[in-house]
């Protein structure tokens, strides 16, 4: 499981080089862009957003479940439709994909910051804590992410904080495997050795030289895993184990449609499990491409 | 061999012991099965019976114990909720995920590796990328939200197929099944596809990964050279080394499967065990958590065992790194 791309660490150059190197998929760069714009989207969603679809005030009972297109009380459109409670889908997609990535970007900054510390230190000090740390992850990684992720939150309860410190713990796990891996083949390398007889602080060589050199590896598993932590934290919402029903995240929202959709109104989880798929799939399309820069059989 | 068995297995053990622990440890904190179960104007001393009577009152580490201590004897104690054996109302519930993992399992391979060859050979042409195209489309789809397009689709518009529950069962034998009848099919198509589509997409990833590798090998290139047929040289002397990997993932895949179940089930309202789990979750019976738990921890510790031990025998090499 290790990959390691050049025995420089990244300098600008070589920046310049990695982007040159993506923009070779189309796909992936259409990915990217995607991505961003949905993310700023997301980010922005109380100033885009029509209506505020969680002030009860803006909401009229009188407009549930109108189709796509339909005009409410007021003669404004709602082009998505509504839900039940006389929500306007569009509004309520974007607060629900704000929730989505609030959630899975915060899940997995933490687990990158742990996962890469433990990484990194467990490839350097070795011994009695490379093994527990390692043991650890094996076990982790044994077991599929959304059971170990449900019985936490099985256990915590419902929360917005709760299902992030469980993607936490369920996904610090990968960064810790491909950076130990990466790290240990860095290890023996000149540069690393060097930094050594210097006499440099421990701290320094892991932060300062390894880590810029283990970026691609970590770089490929964060995308990876932002897909994964938004899918799962939707799976965690449907099942009515991660977001509570006041902070509905685009999996609750296709979750209090569900019961709409055998009655033939397939709006209200049609549009929000459209988003997910779009954004998951951005988000995929840009860690395929990351995959397949930094493994280094596929380079002819 | 027989050393590498002892010692893994040992540690198998261990795990399992630990995580027993830890399962434990997690449902004793979920919160107070009392509370939920007793009536609203039950006296604090009905309570207390209550609490009495299902062995709450005692304190934790003599929980454990006494749980241990059943759990020898594959005692799961008894359902807070239906005041039945654990372990009936789990075995009553298992023939169903077993066939829905079943399908599924086999959707992944039949559909999986034919797919990943034809992408690993051909992953510049239409072709190739179509089905790479798909196999991504089936990594980021929801489950949960492919599963209920499929009935949006297939049963509420078109009215194809049933949109919930278990079909009949028929006795082949002394195996009564869900597989044996066409009921039954119909009921396991649209669950099997949305539990196996996530499955197909990473076989069919992994097979064209390793059939691009593989084919820029010499050995390949020399094969070539000797003039044999392309489809022996790709069905033969390329597949056996891509499926060594792919073996190894299919047995974790079950597992994956047997965890995917639970979001299935809830989708379909399917009576297995995965459904039962979140329904436990929701009424705190914690003796049919905490044996879900246990039995799901024992196969997959079991799962990878097996996996472990079988990539050894299949590939030389790790033969040798084995110490």
């Amino acid at each position: 499981m290790t990959a390691s791309i050049g025995s420089e660490p990244l300098v600008s150059s070589a920046r310049s080089q990695f982007w040159r190197d993506f923009q070779r998929s189309p796909a992936a760069v259409a990915g990217l862009v995607l991505t961003i714009v949905l993310g700023l989207t997301a980010f922005l969603a109380p100033l885009i957003a029509p209506q505020n679809p969680y002030d009860l005030t803006a909401i009229d009972f009188m407009d549930g479940e109108l189709p796509p297109g339909a005009t409410g009380g007021l003669g404004q459109v709602f082009w998505l439709g509504t839900d039940a409670q006389g929500r306007d889908l569009v509004s309520a997609l974007l607060y629900g994909l704000r929730a989505s990535f609030m959630v899975a970007l915060s899940a997995g900054t933490l687990a990158l910051v742990v996962g890469t510390a433990l990484g990194l230190f467990a490839a350097y000090a070795r011994g009695i804590v490379e093994t527990l740390v390692m043991r650890l992850v094996e076990i982790q990684l044994s077991f599929p992410a959304i059971l170990i992720a449900l019985m936490l939150l099985a256990v915590f309860g419902r929360g917005i904080d709760k299902t992030i410190i469980a993607l936490m713990l369920v996904q610090w796990a990968f960064y810790a495997r491909t950076v130990r891996g990466a790290a240990i083949a860095e290890r023996s390398r000149e540069y690393v050795q060097a930094a050594r007889l210097l006499g440099l602080p421990t701290r320094r060589i892991l932060f300062q030289h390894l880590l810029p050199n283990v970026m691609p590896p970590i770089l490929v598993v964060a995308s990876v895993q932002l897909a994964s932590a938004v899918t799962l934290e939707a799976t965690l919402s449907f099942l009515g184990l991660g977001l509570p029903l006041t902070e509905p995240s685009l999996g609750l929202l296709i979750a209090n449609g569900f019961d709409y959709l055998l009655s033939g109104q397939y709006w209200i989880s049609l549009f929000p499990g459209l988003l997910l798929l779009v954004t998951v799939f951005s988000i995929n399309l840009v860690a395929d491409r990351l995959r397949e820069m930094v493994n280094p059989r596929l380079r002819r | 061999m027989l050393e590498v068995i002892f010692r893994r297995s040992l540690q198998a053990i261990g795990v399992v012991l630990a995580l027993s622990f830890v399962s434990f440890v997690g449902v004793y904190k979920i919160g107070d099965p009392v509370q939920l179960l007793a009536h609203e104007a039950a006296s604090e001393t009905e309570i207390e019976a209550a609490a009495a009577r299902l062995g709450l009152d005692r304190p934790f580490h003599e929980q454990y114990l006494t749980y241990i201590a059943r759990l020898a004897s594959a005692d799961f104690g008894t359902s807070f909720v239906s005041s039945r054996p654990v372990i009936d109302v789990i075995m009553e519930r298992l023939p169903a995920t077993i066939e829905l993992t079943l399908v599924a399992f086999l959707l992944s391979v039949a559909l999986g590796i034919p797919l990943g060859i034809l992408a690993g050979l051909y992953p510049e042409r239409f072709l190739g990328r179509s089905i790479m195209s798909v196999s991504i489309l089936g990594f980021s789809l929801p489950n949960f939200w492919f599963g209920m397009m499929l009935i949006l689709v297939l049963s509420v518009e078109l009215g194809v197929l049933p949109s919930i529950g278990r079909g009949e069962t028929d006795q082949l034998g002394s195996v009564s099944s869900a597989l044996f009848t066409r009921d039954g099919w119909a009921h396991l198509i649209m669950p099997g596809l949305m539990l196996s589509l996530a499955s197909i997409s990473l076989i069919i990833r992994l097979v064209s990964a390793g059939m691009r590798e593989v084919l820029l090998l010499d050995y390949i290139k020399f094969a070539r050279l000797k003039g044999l047929h392309e489809g022996r040289v790709v069905l033969l002397h390329a597949l056996k080394n891509v499926m060594i990997p792919v073996v190894t993932v299919l047995g974790l895949e079950l597992g994956s499967l047997l965890a995917g179940s639970i979001v299935t089930e809830t989708v379909f309202a399917y009576p297995g065990i995965g459904k039962l789990l979140i329904d436990s979750i929701n009424n705190l019976d914690r003796p049919v958590i905490v044996a879900y738990l246990t039995l799901i921890v024992v196969f997959f510790v079991i799962i990878n065992l097996v996996v472990d031990l079988l990539y050894t025998l299949l590939d030389p090499r790790a033969r040798r790194t084995i110490d």
